[in-house]
């Protein structure tokens, strides 16, 4: 795999890439730099997110450039530039004001990539509230959990998901002030506390001043599963916007006139950081398109939309593989100039496929929801090691560590030996906690280093590649899964005693979530209770957590202090040696 | 047994096509309530399914129905109605007959 390497050319490439030299880029970077290139608040007021990617743009020479272009599901289109995002925003800052929602309020939306999402998103950074947007494919219980942990005192949707998913939480969310429905055509049902978030932003000011924001207020809030308990709301603060701002420049390569359209949805943190906060912070295009995946329609934006920096998800990749490369070369993508892929490692294949179906090769990067930002990186002037997550960018320092008990950790020098993957903490994007719950994020530093939970090596020249979860969370088209919420909700069913969720292997998700049940006496294994199992999961949890497999077993192995050993299930699932297996307890 | 059964699919009518389309839909989201189904609105806003079961979805409509359903082709399946039709059409064009 190794000898294998895309090489790229030293000159002559049109714009110049931002790093064009790793090594020299690396040792002049400072982050008290980057924050010189930055507005900050005028006054010396501080760091706002949303002035830096919005207001500053909007007072100046880019005020009429376009800022997102926005393509509906079914064709509709509507452009915003700087200016006209300004406004907007500052009219969903008023209403949270007029509203008595003040600093540090949780504001969540739930909402397909809708511009009122964006807006929603931009206008709660200007009022200081801490922006959560939440996927919109969540089952009722994923959002529950997420908004109560988060005491959401706001939630921004859509009518068909205020009817279909929120109606039936009221009651359970007793933090949740107000709910402002997006309306869609409808009757939005005015019960206390609902409002018409339409009717709300015609009679907002369109002016707003930010007030002074601290570059340690937070700003951002992202929900991540761990392998217990529940999802973890990963807290990220104003000046983050340093590292999403220069990420954008060096590892996306991003030039003022660039056409950006980043794939994911905000409800991750992909979506959030690159969807919405760096491009706009780099003054770009950004486009956003409200549609599901779809091969041809995703070869049309490119080409029409004449986008020329692309950040999308290895399943993607791999769902545009099976139409083959023949399909993407009947269309034409003049200005497409470089391409990322994050979520999960990409196979060397998928890489050289963008050669044959662009003829550019796909870039992978790894980040995670707690650093808030690209950190290790394929860059566009380096050569590509296919199937490596790349390098550190400038400003990060990145080792494989391996944990020698009792807190201490051990830095691995020599190449190609599996480890942790561990950084030193104190780049701006950094996860400042996680809410409520300091025991959590105490457990992720020890010895001066962040652990990723990530395992990995790094070859002789500082590549990195990713080797496997350190834990049993699943990584699942590009989204983190957390088992025990899982088995949370298939535990809810009468029917089952036990539940065990791991991550199958699979060409296309990376891992699929594959659920292991055994039942109570009385009840038989078949496949109508399978299919009613399935289905009960999917309506709590939604199609993007929810299991895409159901196996019956008569009893699931547990270690002798009784936790589900899901690493047994996985091994046995894959037909591997079951190895170890003496702290298992028999089967009764 | 491909060839009786591809024989088999070419006289099925519209009702025995939405049928097999339920069913494929059901083994993958058992929640749908089929009645439910506004038949000329997009499937997707009315059954939860992500990208991948959507591919799922076709593949298993391939297996079932022995026809080929190129990517190009996808936009024909959004709605229950469309899918009918475009399937109709394909199964015909196997047996050699015109379009229903």
């Amino acid at each position: 795999m190794l000898s294998e390497v895309i090489s790229k050319p030293r000159s002559g490439r049109r714009p110049a890439p931002n790093l064009a030299d790793y090594e020299r880029t690396r040792a002049e970077f400072s982050w008290e730099r980057v924050a010189q290139t930055l507005s900050g608040l005028p006054g010396g007021r501080g760091t706002n997110i949303a002035y830096e990617a919005v207001d500053r743009h909007a007072a100046g020479a880019r005020a009429g450039h376009l800022a997102l272009r926005w393509l509906g599901r079914n064709g509709a289109r509507r452009d915003f530039t700087y200016r006209e995002l300004a406004e907007l925003t500052n009219r969903f800052a008023s209403v949270l004001r007029q509203l008595g929602i003040g600093s540090g309020s949780r504001v969540f939306v739930l909402a397909g990539r809708i511009p009122e999402l964006y807006v929603s998103v931009l206008g709660a950074l200007k009022n200081r509230c801490v922006a959560c947007p939440l996927f919109s494919a969540f089952g009722p219980e994923p959002i529950h959990t997420r908004l109560s942990l988060g005491g959401g005192a706001v939630l921004v949707t859509t009518e068909s998901l205020y009817r279909r998913k929120i109606a039936g939480l009221r009651e359970r969310l007793p933090q949740l002030r107000y709910v402002l429905v997006v309306s869609e055509g409808g009757e939005i049902p005015l019960t206390p506390g609902v409002l018409d978030f339409g009717r709300l932003m015609a009679s907002a000011s369109p002016w707003f001043r930010i007030p002074p924001t601290d570059p340690e207020d937070a700003a951002l809030l992202h929900f991540t599963s761990g392998t217990t308990g529940r999802p973890k709301g990963a807290i990220h603060v104003h000046g983050a916007v340093l590292a999403h701002y220069v990420t954008g420049q060096l590892a996306l390569d991003l030039h003022p006139e660039d056409v950006f359209w980043c794939t994911a949805d905000p409800g991750w943190v992909t979506g959030t950081s690159y969807g919405i906060i760096s491009p706009l912070t780099n003054g770009v295009t950004s486009i956003v398109d409200e549609g599901d995946f779809d091969t041809e329609r995703w070869y049309a934006i490119l080409g029409r939309e004449r986008v020329s920096v692309w950040y999308t998800a290895p399943t993607a990749v791999r769902m545009m593989m099976k139409a083959g490369a023949e399909a993407a070369r009947r269309h034409e993508f003049p200005d497409l100039r470089f391409i990322a892929s994050v979520g999960e490692p990409l196979n060397p294949q998928a890489v050289l496929w963008g050669t044959q179906a662009f003829g550019l090769p796909i870039h992978d990067n790894w980040w995670q929801t707690e650093t808030g930002g690209i950190m290790i990186a394929n860059f566009a002037a380096m050569d590509i090691r296919p199937g490596s997550m790349g390098r550190p960018l400038p400003g990060i320092e990145a080792a494989i560590v391996r944990r020698s008990g009792a807190g201490r950790i051990e830095v691995v020098a020599e190449p190609g030996v599996e480890g942790e993957l561990a950084l030193k903490p104190g780049w701006p994007s950094m996860f400042r906690g996680y809410l409520n719950d300091e025991e959590r994020y105490r457990k992720c530093f020890a010895g001066g280093w962040y652990l990723t939970g990530d395992l990995a090596k790094r070859d002789g020249d500082g590549y990195f590649w990713f080797v496997g979860r350190a834990d049993d969370v699943i990584k699942s088209s590009g989204h983190l899964i957390g088992p025990f919420e899982v088995e949370s909700a298939l535990m809810e069913h009468p029917a089952v005693a036990e539940a065990g969720v791991i991550g199958k292997p699979d060409p296309v998700q990376f891992e699929t979530v594959k659920a292991f049940v055994s039942l109570k006496r009385g009840f038989d294994p078949g496949e109508a209770l399978r299919r009613e199992l399935l289905g009960f999961a999917r309506k709590r949890l939604g199609a993007a957590v929810a299991p895409k497999e159901i196996d019956f077993l008569p009893s699931l192995p547990r270690t002798r202090s009784g936790k589900i050993m899901r690493r047994l299930l996985k091994v046995r699932e894959l037909g591997l040696p079951e190895g170890d297996t003496s702290t298992l307890e028999a089967s009764p | 047994m491909f060839f009786f059964r591809a024989c088999a699919m070419a006289e099925m009518t519209r009702e025995q096509i939405k049928a097999v389309v339920f069913d494929v839909l059901g083994a993958i989201a058992p929640e749908l309530d089929a009645a439910a189904i506004a038949p000329d609105k997009p499937l997707r806003e009315q059954v939860d399914i992500d990208s991948f079961d959507f591919l799922n979805v076709v593949i298993r409509l391939h297996e079932r129905l022995g026809v080929d359903i190129p990517e190009k082709d996808y936009g024909e399946l959004l709605t229950l109605d469309g899918a009918i039709e475009y399937l109709s059409g394909r199964l015909a064009e196997r047996a050699g007959r015109p379009r229903l």
